[in-house]
Formats: structure tokens, C-alpha cells, sequence
């Protein structure tokens, strides 16, 4: 069988007590499609399928991980079967002796995220005061002996903060900072006018971010993950549908990737019904886009394709409508005015310095409500 | 010079591809049957001179010490590998 999975990403809940407003969860995220949560040994049986089927880096994720009360023999099964196992944390009320607890466990590296470079822009942008709490984590992980990242989402809020966070990473002695550019989907799609960058903070965050690599050489490694609106060409979107991801959902559905599962023209499968070496193999959702013969033009006869993989299939669809079309962020994309319209509108908006948006916090009554109005 | 894996990094059998990989976060690199090797004799007590040594009489080789340097210079430009005294 080739390509096998050499990623999971397992989002073992989607219950958060944070409200960062460009959340990736899938905007029903309280709806009844992921209510029913995997139990344990089904999540531990999951693990043992995916190793079986070549999967090595397993990151444990939500929502907030940290709330399953099972955290812990989760992270011990997946330590024994050999995945190396990073825990995606918000870190809020995150103590030491937890820590501990997942370090024992045979936890591997810890991924913490940080909303702002202060308290007040964190606290505000993540909507529940957890900065603190976060700082704390930081000290925590270092001390018992985890490699730490350090991840920040980027945005109109936060950007001009980028050589702050860098230094907070850097003084807290973190492996890896990954400033990660918005990318619009879930929440952060709904919520796209407020975050939006313009095109000079962009630059000016670039410049930094040039700048602090050439100071810090392999000390800190720093991500930096494009804006991809901002891009003349798509990104090699999870290197390619379903070659090397997927991603369970709390209630067991499986995913080519964490946004995949708003695509309405998809069907996907669930590991209460089938194997995941089945899933990955043989359903029809892991299948559509695999390889490059379902590609249109301008992508079929595009020498890039080999390398972008006719770039996001999630984009296609929220974007144009089709999730076989082109990524339209690519210039070569028929639909590519839609997002150069998104982008002009940040623009004007800057040009006679109105207030950005407001946006939508990330929370349980607004997922409802928003299901509600479809 | 003494290499040893950086402690973020994990050496591990791939079983399912027939290979070793180094594992770290957010990362791997598969390795050929040289690289494991050479990767498995970074203990942290050996000197990079005593590692070009064992391996040039593994197989009855000389001058390798220029690809072994090449090959730990590579994983330590991504912080895998770190040189002690």
C-alpha cells in the first residue's frame, strides 16, 4: 500500500476554555455530529491501527486535550506502540504535577500556544484570562525536560507583535517558535474581515522574522507559516491529500485533515464502523483526491502540480464552491478575484483606518447558533 | 568533538517501511542503513575520531571520516545533533 500515513492528529475533544475567534474546530463543534466522544479503548485502539499502518508523530489535540481525565494512558499507549507524541495545549490551568504525570507517561514535546506577547492582548484575543497559566506551563515543561513550541497564530491583532514573541520564546528557553499566519477556515473564515492582515504589517513581520532567524540560528528555530491569501501560488496543502495526514475527530470520524470535514460533497468514515487501514485505503472521502487525475485545469497541465498538489481542497470548497477546483489562491485560479476582493477589502478598511471587525469568539452558544441558522 | 542526539531527538525502527528514522518534533528524517549506524554509535561517550575509527574497521575502509562529517553536520544544522567536548 502506498502513500501510508506517517501523521495523526487525534482531537480527542472539542471542549475548550478558550474562544480564540480563528479556531480551526469546525464551527458545529458543539452540534450532535461530535458529541459522542471516543472512549478510551477506542481511542487506544486507534493508536495500534495507526502504527500498524506506518503512522510515526502523533499529536494529541482538541479543543483542549488536557480536559480527557484519560490523558495520561492515552499518552502511555501511544508511548509504548513508539509514536512520538507531542501534546497541542492551550496549558490553562495546566499544573506541574500534571505535567509530570504525562512526562512519566512517556510524553515527548509539549506545544503550547500564546494568543499575544502580554497578558492583556492574549487574555483579550484568546477571550478567557489564561496568559499566566501559559507562562507558567512554559516554565514548566523546561524544567522537567521537555522540548517545547511555542505556537502563536498570527493575525491583524497580533502581528505587529512578532519580535515580542520571538523574544518571549527565546526567554523561556522553547525549541521552536511556529508563527502561523491564519489560515481561513472554521472560525477563522467566519471571522476573516477582523483578521485579516494588511499587506504592510506582512512585510514588516517578514522583515523580523528574516532578521531574528540570522540572530538565532539553531537556538530557536522559528516556523513561519504563509499567509497564503497573500501568496501568488497555493501551499502544498498537508503535502498532498491524503499521502501522509489524518485527523479523528473526538467522535471518531476520520479526516484527510483537520478542515476536511466541512466539505458537504464528502462522506466520511468512522472508526466505530471500520479499520482505519480500511478508511485510508479504500473509503471514498481518502480516495477523491489522491494522486493527481481528478485535477482540472489549470492545474493538470501545471508543472507545479507535482509540487502544491493543486493546493487546498478545503479552500476549493469554502472559497469556490467546488472542492475540485483550484485552489483559488492560486493566480492561475479562475477564482482567484474572490480572494484578491477579500484581501483589497482589509486594504480599503486600513487606508481610512476604520476599526477592524469585531469578531465571534469560539464558544459553545455562538456553534449553536450559528448551526442553527445554517 | 563528541556527537550525541540532541534529547528532543528519538532513533527508532520504522517497521512498517524497513528503515530507522530519527524522530523529533514536528519532524523525522528516514535513514539509510549507514546513517542509523553512525547515528547508533553517538552515545555521547565516543569522540567523532573514535566513530570514524569503529566504522572504517567495520569495513575495512579509510578516509570515511569526511561523509560521517557531512552526514552529523547536516542533522546538527537542524539542531538533531549536538557536539560536546
Amino acid at each position: 500500500m502506498d502513500p501510508r500515513p506517517l501523521w495523526l492528529l487525534a482531537e480527542l475533544t472539542y471542549k475548550c476554555p478558550l474562544q480564540c475567534p480563528y479556531c480551526s474546530n469546525p464551527l458545529d463543534f458543539a452540534g450532535p455530529r461530535f458529541r459522542r466522544e471516543l472512549a478510551t479503548d477506542e481511542w487506544c485502539r486507534v493508536f495500534r491501527e495507526a502504527k500498524a499502518l506506518g503512522v510515526l508523530q502523533l499529536g494529541l489535540s482538541g479543543g483542549e486535550p488536557t480536559l480527557r481525565p484519560d490523558l495520561e494512558e492515552l499518552v502511555r499507549t501511544a508511548h509504548r506502540l513508539g509514536l512520538y507524541t507531542s501534546l497541542i495545549t492551550s496549558a490553562y490551568r495546566l499544573t506541574r504535577e500534571r505535567l509530570a504525570g504525562l512526562k512519566a507517561a512517556g510524553l515527548d514535546h509539549v506545544q503550547i500556544s500564546i494568543q499575544g506577547a502580554d497578558a492583556e492582548l492574549s487574555d483579550e484575543i484568546a477571550g478567557t484570562a489564561s496568559y499566566r497559566d501559559k507562562i507558567a506551563a512554559y516554565h514548566y515543561t523546561r524544567e522537567l525536560g521537555f522540548p517545547v513550541t511555542v505556537n502563536v497564530v498570527l493575525h491583524r491583532r497580533n502581528l505587529h507583535q512578532v519580535e515580542a514573541l520571538i523574544r518571549l520564546a527565546e526567554s523561556l528557553g522553547a525549541e521552536r517558535i511556529e508563527l502561523a499566519n491564519t489560515q481561513f477556515y472554521g472560525w477563522a473564515l467566519h471571522n476573516r474581515d477582523a483578521l485579516m492582515p494588511t499587506k504592510g504589517q506582512l512585510a514588516a513581520a517578514w522583515q523580523v522574522v528574516e532578521r531574528e532567524r540570522a540572530r538565532l540560528g539553531t537556538k530557536l528555530e522559528i516556523v513561519w507559516v504563509l499567509p497564503d491569501y497573500h501568496e501568488q501560488f497555493p501551499k502544498p496543502c498537508m503535502g498532498g491529500w491524503a499521502r501522509a495526514y489524518m485527523t479523528v475527530t473526538p467522535a471518531g470520524e476520520v479526516w484527510p485533515c483537520h478542515a476536511a470535514g466541512r466539505i458537504t460533497t464528502l462522506t466520511f468514515e468512522n472508526v466505530r464502523d471500520r479499520p482505519l487501514d480500511w478508511i485510508w485505503e479504500h473509503s471514498e472521502a481518502f480516495n477523491r483526491f489522491r494522486g493527481d487525475a481528478w485535477m482540472p485545469e489549470p492545474c493538470r497541465s501545471c508543472p507545479r502540480k507535482a509540487q502544491d498538489f493543486g493546493g487546498c481542497r478545503c479552500q476549493a470548497f469554502l472559497v469556490a464552491g467546488d472542492a475540485g477546483a483550484t485552489d483559488p489562491v492560486c493566480s492561475l485560479s479562475p477564482d482567484r478575484h474572490l480572494i484578491d476582493a477579500a484581501v483589497a477589502q482589509v486594504e480599503r478598511a486600513a487606508q481610512v483606518e476604520r476599526q477592524p471587525e469585531e469578531w465571534t469568539y469560539r464558544a459553545a452558544p455562538a456553534s449553536r447558533a450559528l448551526a442553527t441558522k445554517g | 568533538m563528541t556527537p550525541r542526539l540532541h534529547a528532543k531527538a528519538r532513533l527508532q525502527r520504522d517497521e512498517v517501511r524497513g528503515r530507522e528514522v530519527l524522530l523529533y518534533p514536528e519532524g523525522l528524517v528516514g535513514l539509510n542503513p549507514t546513517g542509523a549506524e553512525i547515528l547508533a554509535l553517538c552515545d555521547g561517550a565516543r569522540s567523532l575520531a573514535d566513530i570514524v575509527a569503529t566504522l572504517e574497521r567495520r569495513y575495512g575502509a579509510s578516509g570515511l571520516e569526511r561523509d560521517v562529517t557531512t552526514f552529523l553536520d547536516g542533522l546538527a544544522a537542524k539542531g538533531l545533533v549536538v557536539y560536546g567536548p
